[in-house]
């Protein structure tokens, strides 16, 4: 694989299968231009300036200032103890920062994110990383339903297992799984990878339009439109580095995992831009 | 939206009032109009508590004939009792439109409780050895204060904080919901059933009465119904998953047990912490963390799923 490089490879795995000419779909985000990396009102953080919040007594608004206010002051590491499962703690973080909550979150934790580095000792409640843009969210322990909704990038990691509609509208990024995932998980994924270590619920991956979904246990039943692909050895090689990075490896080894992707008899991406549409209708 | 939360405590006894008031109080921005309890004490032998009530909170704030009528049902209810040979052991005014009777009676349940409900106003909140039903608008704070639950010791209860959706706010579309006439069975519930109404339809031609119009209602007659036919309480669960159709989590408890059940598209939360000696269940973490402020593992039941606890 050294000979590909990159732009090949990910067409090798899978991420430009789609059949897109409209000139909207075909700007792309250049890593190459520092300053798409980051937001022009972002703070600099030190990540070696450290601070600490006790949430025992805050509600989830005056926690997330208080992150705000810390971030201001340059801290680029922040722990918050007692998160007590409060909900929509650790949201709409847009630039790098390193936040560990000491304990669980609870509904709609750490969502519409786009940079920051997470990490839960706990546990999480529903919808955990919605709408999530970049950086990582890693969970020790369980997560609930719609897990990753709407994810667009970055990782969100759950080292234990998720409810239902595990990365349903997943449009990008990667959700892995540590356990077992409930119903439904992938319902109209679009882009992106799913990593599911245990075994899937009923209806994996209906109506998919794109995307992959890898699961290392059994699977209840396929939705409409999901079917088994070929794993190939790109897609082998990394699944192996994704899980070495957060410490998880599949129980009967990557080699053995199954492949979901879209049967596409049921997809129907818009290829045309609206002044296209005018002239073909 | 509608929260719901039970617990229960197995091989012993605990204050289960305080401590399902502070579950349902951290899920009061799920249901602000009403709360309720299903509490299952210890039963005193040959005793049935009554919880009963003879008008809405609503109608104490209009008329002046009202606490009239409120003792002229009162007496009515207690005359009836009588007639069918119910000894009135102790009695409580709960509320000047509530009470909570020690009944000792060892005859037909449902006669009596048909009579006692052909009283104006009056509604059988539970009958039970160990069932103690209440339900009133306002938050769980409100609720337990008025009712003195706040020191009630038992071994499981149930509870609900309800945002009205498809029925009024009043206590009759409150829950749980005793089901009726069967001793000590109560339900709450999370969801919509869309069979309601084909449902409702066959349990009345099956001589089973409705309180109220809320779909909730409808599972603890359906399970009652399934009871009397001989099923145990896990085998009517899962009937009711595969039967009843639409979003829900509801859970139920008996005079020994505590059960949840969720719909096949797991739609609706729950989370569930369990220890050897105790189980607590809710729609959110929060509300078990009013009971363990500490680190817990916790998880969500997954979909089609049933589970029962014994006391």
């Amino acid at each position: 694989m050294a000979e590909l490089d990159q732009a090949h490879e990910s067409y090798e795995l899978g991420m430009h299968t789609e059949q897109l000419s409209g000139r909207t779909q075909q700007v792309f985000f250049s890593a190459e231009e520092s300053d798409n990396l980051v937001y022009p009102w972002a703070p600099v953080v030190d990540f070696d300036k450290s601070g600490e919040i006790d949430a025992e007594s805050l509600n989830q608004q005056e926690v997330n200032a208080e992150i705000r206010r810390l971030m201001s002051e340059g801290v680029g590491t922040i722990t918050v103890r007692n998160p007590g499962a409060k909900h929509s703690l650790g949201v709409g973080i847009l630039s790098r920062l390193n936040l560990h909550f000491d304990g669980s979150l609870g509904y709609f934790g750490c969502g519409l994110l786009d940079g920051p580095n997470v990490t839960v000792s706990g546990r999480v409640g529903w919808s955990c990383g919605e709408n999530m843009m970049a950086g990582t969210v890693l969970i020790e322990k369980n997560g609930g339903s719609t897990f990753g909704a709407a994810i667009r990038g970055g990782d969100l990691v759950c080292k234990g297992d998720v409810g239902s509609r595990t990365g349903i509208d997943q449009k990008g990024g990667t959700i892995i799984v540590g356990g077992r995932a409930g119903a439904f998980s992938g319902f109209m994924m679009q882009r992106g990878r799913m990593v599911i270590l245990g075994d899937a619920g009923k209806n994996l991956g209906d109506s998919m339009y794109d995307g992959t979904i890898y699961v290392g246990g059994k699977i209840a039943d396929l939705g409409v439109d999901a079917v088994e692909g070929e794993m190939t050895d790109l897609d082998r090689d990394w699944l192996t580095r994704k899980l070495a990075l957060y410490g998880l490896e599949s129980p009967n080894g990557a080699e053995n995992m199954t492949k979901i992707v879209s049967g596409k008899q049921l997809w129907n991406y818009d290829n045309l831009e609206p002044t296209e549409k005018k002239l073909v209708l | 939206m509608c929260g719901i939360a039970g617990l229960i405590h197995r091989g012993k006894s605990s204050n289960v009032g305080r401590e399902l008031t502070d579950m349902l109080q951290s899920l009061k921005h799920r249901g602000p109009d009403s709360t309720g309890f299903a509490l299952y004490g210890n039963p005193k032998s040959g005793e049935h508590v009554l919880r009963f009530k003879v008008a809405e909170q609503e109608d104490m704030r209009h008329g002046f004939q009202i606490h009239d009528q409120v003792r002229e049902r009162r007496a009515e209810v207690d005359r009836r009792l009588d007639e069918l040979g119910a000894r009135r052991v102790s009695e409580e005014e709960a509320t000047e439109y509530a009470y909570r009777y020690w009944i000792s009676y060892d005859g037909d349940m449902k006669k009596l409780a048909d009579y006692v409900e052909d009283v104006e106003g009056a509604e059988i909140l539970s009958i039970g050895n160990a069932l103690e039903l209440v339900k009133d608008l306002g938050d769980a704070t409100v609720v337990s204060g008025q009712y003195g639950l706040g020191e009630f010791g038992g071994t499981h209860a149930i509870g609900h904080t309800r945002m009205a959706t498809e029925s009024d706010v009043d206590i009759r579309s409150a829950h749980p919901y005793w089901a009726y006439p069967f001793n000590d069975i109560s339900v709450v519930h999370n969801g919509q059933l869309t069979n309601y109404w084909g449902f409702r339809r066959e349990m009345e031609r099956r001589g089973h009465r409705f309180m109220s119009n809320c779909d909730s209602e409808l599972i603890a007659v359906y399970l009652a119904d399934r009871m009397e036919r001989g099923e145990d309480l896990e085998e009517a669960m899962h009937r009711s998953v595969d039967e009843l159709d639409g979003v829900f989590t509801y859970v139920v408890a008996t005079s020994d047990r505590l059960g949840m059940a969720k719909d096949v598209m797991a739609a609706k939360p729950m989370v569930l912490y369990e220890s050897d000696d105790f189980v607590a269940l809710a729609s959110e973490e929060v509300a078990i963390r009013s009971v363990f402020p500490h680190e817990i593992d916790t998880y969500d039941p997954y979909e089609g799923e049933v589970m029962v606890w014994q006391s």
